[in-house]
């Protein structure tokens, strides 16, 4: 018994709101636990939607607000959460923030919301998600939960805009949708520079993941697993 | 001779370690064993099978490749002036062929070279041959109008995507050469398809003189239209459009001659390749009543053996799939490896007017598959085995 109360005393000792520990929650999802390039989660939604950087740059918004949010719900209830349904819990709590999210992108931005179609109902499904509500959540108070929703989506977001970033500069010449090469350099209006299409496919954004990955882990070898 | 070992010799200490160039050891490294026997010797035991090494190897192949070459040169040349409908000696063919193909090879050294001088650099290793190769399909490979530096990008990506990232030569799962290839042909479809980009129809002020003028493959003609303008002999000799060295069957077959008299290309590849191919030839001549759409028919029509000279089979079947590193290693997978290629190569073709060019994917895709087939083939060795010893234990 004696022990069990001092865990609690140690629990309860008021911790600052930016304490090292909060931060880190922020700044280690951002490189060395990176959900995308080091826990290789959320693949499915780098690949479909980073063609161009606005319906990215959506995406990182909406999974921004579903997992910090939901890392607070999912929080707050963690205490009366049976064991055994905990999965569904999460599923329901999941859905229907992205419900939320999806009428809200109809309602205000409906051309990148037909875009980003499926996508934005199939954040559920993104295991970025239900990954954080089971190993930090379920475990850990709402401030913290939600500092780590934050990071994680955040450590998602970067990765996102920038594989969209060198996808649609690439790909199709421009940044937000405005041109960026100049037209007079083309082929096609007599000059030497052509836009390269395979950065408009799916399998340039899995090299990019690839090489980023490649980067991030020749700077910091102790990410590189032991064969 | 003499002369290179002295300069050789003199600059040596500054590439040593604690010399001013320490660093670029293994370009001087590379050079050195480019000209002279290496000095080093193994450390375990010795392996040697014959006098043969990897720098020897790939010079064999290139050899092999000159015949393609030449002639590509020479064909580049001979529609172009053809397309102008001007009439000129064989050497003035030949000349204009050379100019617009030479940069194209030099682009494709320099810029392949350099790759694996820096990663050697960074690495710490020694240069490896592999790219030496490469170098010289990925110009033949290449329409002729293709502008430079997409053959440089195509480069940097193969030899950095395609290998590097694998290891460095002799790790790859994919052939570097058809992996510029593909690269080019999804990055920058309209320089790598159509009917425009096989024949150089521009005067020397680059303004395009002959309007409407069709330049396409004949594989090209055969999906649109269901026929072809050029004879079997045109397609067996090689005066036709396509890459550079793709066109000629004839010239493909000296480097195959050469191949398989030193022993360094697999004749159990080219030959079940070729099996493969007559097979799915032969399917379609049967089932070409069937076609859903009149060209189909037509192209399915094509006698069998017709299919063999057309487009990149020969140059791939030989060249491409008999790369020792990303083909199947094994005797009986060999065999199964080669078998799938050419068929895969006559159905894409054939289906998907899209790919033209049936026999890169087909050879890509089979790279992919290589250590699978392996994998089973040594698999059923040893069960085979273990069946025998449970037989004599019983």
């Amino acid at each position: 018994m004696a022990e069990v109360q001092e865990v609690k005393k140690q629990a309860k000792e008021r911790e600052a709101l930016f304490s090292k520990k909060n931060r880190q929650l922020i700044s280690d999802p951002l490189n060395d636990s990176n959900p995308i390039t080091v826990q290789v989660l959320g693949i499915c939604s780098a690949l479909a939607i980073t063609v161009k950087l606005y319906p990215a740059l959506v995406m990182s918004i909406s999974v921004l607000f579903v997992l910090s949010a939901g890392n607070v719900i999912i929080s707050l209830m963690r205490n009366y959460i049976p064991n055994r349904i905990r999965i569904i819990v999460q599923l329901v709590v999941v859905a229907s923030l992205v419900i939320l999210v999806d009428q809200v992108l109809k309602a205000y931005v409906y051309d990148v919301s037909k875009e980003l179609s499926v996508f934005v109902g199939l954040i559920i499904t993104n295991c970025i998600i239900m990954g954080r509500f089971e190993a930090f959540a379920l475990a850990n108070s709402p401030w913290k939960s939600f500092l780590d929703g934050l990071g994680n989506a955040f450590g998602y977001a970067w990765i996102l805009l920038a594989v969209a970033f060198f996808r649609e500069l690439l790909g199709s010449g421009q940044l937000f949708g405005y041109q960026v090469v100049p037209k007079a350099w083309y082929l096609t209006e007599g000059g030497v520079y052509s836009d390269n299409g395979l950065m408009l496919l799916p399998p340039m954004a899995l090299i990019t993941v690839g090489i980023i990955i490649w980067v991030q882990r020749s700077k910091n070898t102790a990410l590189i697993e032991e064969d | 001779m003499k002369l290179f070992k002295n300069i050789l010799e003199s600059v040596k200490p500054n590439f040593e370690k604690g010399g001013k160039l320490e660093k670029l050891y293994p370009v001087y490294d590379g050079f050195a064993t480019f000209l002279f026997v290496p000095g080093h010797t193994s450390h375990s035991g010795a392996h040697v099978r014959d006098g043969i090494d990897l720098k020897r190897t790939m010079v064999t192949v290139i050899l092999a490749m000159i015949p393609a070459l030449l002639f590509g040169m020479w064909n580049a040349g001979n529609l172009h002036y053809n397309a102008l409908g001007e009439s000129v000696a064989f050497m003035d063919k030949f000349l204009w062929g050379a100019m617009k193909i030479v940069p194209m090879v030099v682009v494709s050294y320099g810029v392949g070279l350099g790759v694996e001088f820096v990663f050697c650099i960074i690495k710490k290793h020694q240069i490896q041959e592999g790219y030496l190769v490469s170098g010289m399909l990925i110009p033949l490979i290449m329409p002729i109008d293709i502008p430079l530096w997409m053959v440089a990008i195509s480069v940097i990506f193969a030899v950095v995507i395609g290998k590097e990232v694998f290891g460095g030569t002799g790790m790859n799962i994919l052939n570097p050469a058809l992996t510029a290839r593909a690269f080019a042909f999804f990055a920058y479809p309209s320089y790598m398809s159509g009917d425009k980009v096989w024949i150089n129809t521009s005067t020397a002020e680059g303004q395009s003189v002959v309007d409407g003028f069709s330049g396409a493959t004949v594989l090209g003609d055969l999906a649109t239209s269901g026929s072809t303008q050029y004879s079997t002999m045109d397609m067996f000799l090689g005066f036709i459009p396509g890459s550079i060295g793709e066109t000629s069957t004839v010239a493909i077959l000296i480097g195959a001659a050469v191949l398989l008299f030193t022993g360094i290309g697999s004749w159990r590849i080219m030959l079940s390749g070729l099996l493969g191919a007559i097979a799915m030839g032969l399917i379609f001549n049967a089932v070409a009543p069937y076609a859903i759409s009149p060209e189909q028919q037509s192209f399915m029509a094509v006698p069998f053996w017709q299919q063999l000279i057309m487009g990149g089979f020969a140059f791939g079947l030989v060249f491409m799939a008999t790369d020792p590193v990303s083909a199947a290693q094994t005797t009986r997978g060999k065999w199964i490896y080669g078998f799938l290629v050419g068929f895969f190569a006559i159905m894409i073709r054939v289906f998907n007017p899209a790919y033209p060019e049936g026999i890169m994917l087909a050879i890509l895709f089979m790279n992919v598959m290589a250590p699978l087939i392996d994998h089973y083939v040594v698999e059923a060795n040893i069960n085979k085995r273990k069946k025998r010893l449970k037989v004599k234990v019983a």
